[in-house]
């Protein structure tokens, strides 16, 4: 996973609660078997006008031009500010990866979904959650003009036009900022994991029966 | 010290604790089509073995067709899909019950109808209803792709003790009102983050009356209220549906393992963060009218008017007013539908199925019904329902009889609605779009499903003549 690094891009309003990972990526799109990919399908139902399928030439699709990713103004931009409850319904990693592909790499919110939380530090996307009307004030301030918001995840905060600070799990901090792959952080613990088995095993027999 | 049912199966599975980082262990690794190549693929990237295969069980279940089985998928991607479970399985040598075998069906069904789901287990696998598994006394929760592959390497999660939440339901509910409309109605009354950062435990008099399959249920919907698990502590009934489950433990092995599983429900001065007690009398069949699982009301109610809900709720509110083409204020009795769903890893157990045929005996589809269709979780239960002749009833009264799947709780396979279409849905999910794009989905039981089918819009079933 690739090291997170200090951002300042424009960022992209979208003013939804509750926007759920079936909205984020369709679940047509979860037939692939492949973890890249998915961004042109990232929001398909409100994006584009017509119907999307996988292996569809979305170039040639009509482009939704009322929805906020398509403005050209955001193009390039590596940040996603939602209201509360971001990512819930589904487990789909696919969500994540859709929004990575994107280039999305910051999603500030009021709060998020737990699974969709955890899947995005698995990515190397940073979920910020910040208070309700710390959420309102970016809003409003997204109303008349394009926002450019700086990250800065080392200290902590994201700076507009004023600073707010955030909290975030140290382990998970940790993690993003040095890219750590975490299966073999785990298995530095081979050893440990074979003994639990070993005493585990004795004390529940039932469960080592298959 | 006292503890909650979560936590005594939490601690017992710890295998390294960093301040509040911890390593736990993972006793059943359910897998699917849908989540599991990228882990496979990952693990093959680095050259990483299964750590214990033998805690893997893999059903391919969400791009499976419903129909005319023996012809294979027709759809080439879906193909492909359960065609990499299929060699996955076969490198890994993993026991997975294939589209041919009898057992196959949804993974959420076939874990505990196979004994493969125990007491006091932790439990996962990449899909978020995976919640359903906590009714046997186990945690169970869902997970991301990654940490699919984190388990398939290590048989361990990195996690954070969840906080825990109890919900209380006192007192006994109509005979009619299922485990469904209880979860949708603690779903109306917390909402859909309520339960964001808890593991849930349900318990009170309506919980321990439940079946197996109504606690499976209502656990199945503790992630539509935000929680990655729910639980109900083990007693009777659920040592009763394990005993000569397939892969239960037997003879000696049973007696250890019951004499554990005894042990496993919160100690009465066990303190939960957070107690929410609901009032089981108070709960009638419940309806979803709007795009998220908390938009929901009692039968006899009407969908809410706009001036009763704050100002930060009316955005959400008119947009999915303007989605499900409803207004407000329409009462819940006047709302037709085109379709009707009976099936998912909520409501597609042998339960179900006979609580929606029950009423169907004798009665027919309303004409206004475009499709109707009774899709069970798997083909044991599909087996079953015949044996019992569930099939002909519900043919009879022009339901189609379908082979087991998901099929349109998500719309991955060929079943879906077309924009626009209005379905009654046993399911779990309303969003935008869930069970085909520009479809309408209106959550119930499988007994209000089945009376909106014959209605041909949603009615008490309370007022209803059951002849079964």
């Amino acid at each position: 996973m690739d090291k997170f690094k200090h951002i300042v891009s424009k960022v992209i309003p979208l003013d939804r609660s509750n926007v759920d990972t079936d909205a984020i990526i369709p679940k047509q799109f979860l037939k692939s078997i492949k973890r890249t990919g998915f961004g042109p399908n990232l929001f398909d139902e409100w994006r584009y006008l017509d119907h999307g399928e996988p292996g569809m030439d979305n170039s040639k699709r009509s482009i939704n031009p009322d929805f906020v990713l398509n403005k050209p103004q955001f193009k390039d931009s590596k940040i996603l500010l939602v209201r509360e409850n971001f990512g819930c319904g589904s487990s789909r990693e696919h969500a994540p990866w859709a929004l990575l592909d994107f280039g999305i790499k910051v999603i500030i919110a009021e709060s998020f979904a737990d699974i969709f939380y955890n899947n995005c530090f698995k990515n190397g996307i940073l979920p910020i959650t910040l208070q309700k009307d710390e959420i309102e004030e970016l809003f409003s301030e997204t109303e008349t003009k394009t926002l450019e918001i700086e990250v800065n995840l080392e200290k902590q905060f994201v700076k507009s036009l004023k600073s707010y600070s955030f909290e975030i799990d140290e382990f998970k901090k940790s993690s993003l900022l040095n890219g750590l792959d975490e299966i073999g952080l785990t298995l530095e613990n081979k050893g440990v994991i074979a003994n639990f088995e070993k005493s585990y095993f004795s004390n529940y027999p039932w469960l080592k029966q298959e | 010290m006292a503890k909650t049912l979560y936590e005594k199966i939490f601690d017992k599975h710890v295998v390294l604790a960093q301040e509040d980082t911890y390593l736990i262990y993972i006793d059943r690794h359910l897998i699917h089509e849908v989540t599991s190549p990228q882990a496979f693929e990952g693990l093959k990237i680095h050259d990483r073995p299964l750590w214990r295969k033998e805690s893997i069980v893999a059903v391919p279940d969400h791009n499976v067709p419903t129909t005319d089985r023996d012809k294979g998928i027709q759809d080439p991607i879906s193909k492909i899909q359960v065609e990499t479970l299929d060699q996955n399985c076969k490198d890994h040598n993993l026991l997975q019950f294939d589209m041919s075998d009898v057992r196959q069906g949804i993974v959420h069904v076939i874990g505990p109808e196979q004994g493969l789901t125990l007491p006091g287990m932790t439990i996962v696998c990449g899909d978020s209803h995976t919640s359903t598994h906590g009714a046997f006394g186990a945690l169970a929760m869902g997970i991301g792709t990654s940490e699919v592959e984190h388990v398939m390497a290590t048989q361990c999660l990195i996690q954070k003790k969840l906080k825990t939440m109890k919900i209380d339901v006192q007192g006994k509910t109509h005979p009619l009102v299922s485990a469904k409309d209880i979860a949708l109605f603690v779903i109306g009354q917390i909402g859909t983050a309520g339960g964001t950062g808890y593991a849930i435990e349900f318990c009170g008099d309506a919980i321990q009356q439940l079946s197996m399959e109504g606690r499976m249920t209502l656990c199945n919907m503790a992630i539509e209220a935000g929680a990655r698990s729910g639980m109900v502590a083990v007693d009777d009934t659920t040592i009763n549906y394990l005993k000569n489950k397939p892969f239960a433990p037997k003879n000696g092995m049973w007696d250890l393992a019951e004499k554990e599983w005894r042990t496993l429900h919160s100690d009465i001065d066990a303190v939960f963060d957070k107690v929410v007690e609901i009032d089981a009398t108070m709960i009638e069949p419940q309806v979803s009218w709007g795009t998220s699982p908390e938009m929901v009301k009692g039968i006899s109610e009407s969908i809410p008017k706009k001036s009763n809900l704050t100002s930060d709720k009316h955005l959400d509110f008119q947009r999915a007013l303007e989605y499900m083409g409803l207004n407000e204020n329409t009462p819940i009795n006047e709302i037709s539908v085109d379709k009707v769903f009976i099936g998912s890893c909520t409501n597609s157990r042998i339960e179900d199925l006979r609580e929606a045929a029950r009423y169907l005996k004798g009665k027919k589809i309303n004409p206004s019904i475009k499709l109707a269709m009774a899709v069970p979780g798997s083909g044991i239960v599909k087996k079953q329902a015949e044996s019992e002749g569930l099939d002909k009833i519900f043919m009879e009264s022009g339901f189609q009889w379908r082979d087991p799947g998901c099929s349109m709780c998500l719309a991955m396979n060929a079943d879906r609605l077309e924009s626009g279409e209005r379905c009654a849905s046993t399911s779990n999910r309303n969003f935008e779009g869930r069970q085909g794009q520009g479809g309408r989905t209106h959550l119930v039981s499988p007994a209000m499903a089945a009376a909106a089918a014959v209605h041909g819009h949603f009615v008490d079933i309370r007022n209803e003549e059951i002849s079964g």
